[in-house]
């Protein structure tokens, strides 16, 4: 990420005007009849650093309810997960909470 | 084959015979050739020939290679998926920027876990990294072939639906012990 120099003059435009970035991003991972659930559940603790149990429960998830929300936050950040989750063959996409 | 195990100190090993490395290889192989940029595909859409080459180096440093629509070939499609739903224009976006990168990222595990791979089998010890690639490696090959054989979570009862002379029982039949190659090295690497 670069910062760059702002001319101080300018007025920064105010949250409230763009109300869609307040509301939070989330990653989300769909079932898929390929992936192991030992495979689904260390990827939930390597990526994300979840503990067994969290991980565990997340891919239980997944398998039973077809997704889950393994994680919420920027958008950048949702997006990067989705990059990483890729990477490792898992089925995940972006979604803006409602 | 002699299925992963930790090592104590760190890593993994296990012992595949000649005939399991080459068929590794071979299905790895296949992945990385399909996950390569397809150059036809990004080169010559339109005006480029009489362009400047070093304008034309220039644009594709700054706007990269990728394509914003998912692969056609559905089994690319899902080694390549869509990272926003019912969104084309994000997915778009998303695939425009990322894809590349996806791309050269499975490429690469596939490239190293051939070059911990001997061609003639025998012993295979892994640090924590290869042992990575490999998962990821090994991953890719079976939703590729998950995806040609149109394997659901059944898949016990799709196999044991082919007779053995069907054509595709023994493709059934690699998928189930690459399912179990991976399990071992997930076992060992927890």
């Amino acid at each position: 990420m670069v910062v760059s120099a702002a001319p101080a003059e300018v007025e920064v435009p105010r949250s409230a005007d763009n109300p869609v970035s307040d509301k939070p991003w989330v990653t989300i991972v769909w079932n898929d009849p390929v992936n192991l659930m030992s495979y689904v559940t260390y990827v939930f603790q390597h990526v994300f650093g979840y503990p067994k149990k969290k991980a565990t429960k997340l891919m239980l998830d997944v398998h039973h309810k077809g997704k889950a929300v393994v994680a919420a936050g920027a958008r950048e950040a949702m997006e990067r997960n989705v990059e990483i989750l890729h990477g490792y063959g898992l089925w995940a996409t972006v979604k803006q909470d409602k | 084959m002699e299925p992963f195990r930790s090592v104590r100190g760190g890593g993994t090993r296990a012992w595949l015979a000649a005939a399991e490395a080459s068929l590794l290889r071979s299905l790895v192989s296949q992945v990385m050739s399909l996950v390569e940029p397809d150059d036809l595909e990004d080169q010559g859409q339109g005006q480029g020939q009489d362009e400047d080459p070093e304008l034309a180096a220039l644009e594709a440093m700054v706007q990269g290679p990728g394509a914003d629509k998912p692969p056609e070939d559905p089994v690319l499609a899902r080694l390549l998926p869509d990272g926003y739903r019912d969104d084309p224009d994000a997915a778009g976006e998303f695939r425009r920027y990322t894809e590349p990168a996806l791309r050269s990222a499975k490429h690469q595990a596939a490239q190293e876990m051939l070059d911990t791979l001997p061609e003639a089998g025998g012993r295979i010890q892994l640090t924590q990294d290869q042992a990575l690639s490999w998962l990821k490696a090994l991953n890719d090959v079976r939703l590729a072939l998950g995806v040609r054989l149109g394997v659901t979570e059944e898949f016990e009862e799709q196999w044991g639906r082919l007779k053995q002379d069907d054509p595709q029982w023994s493709a059934f039949e690699v998928y189930a012990w690459l399912g179990a190659v991976q399990e071992s090295l997930v076992q060992a690497m927890h």
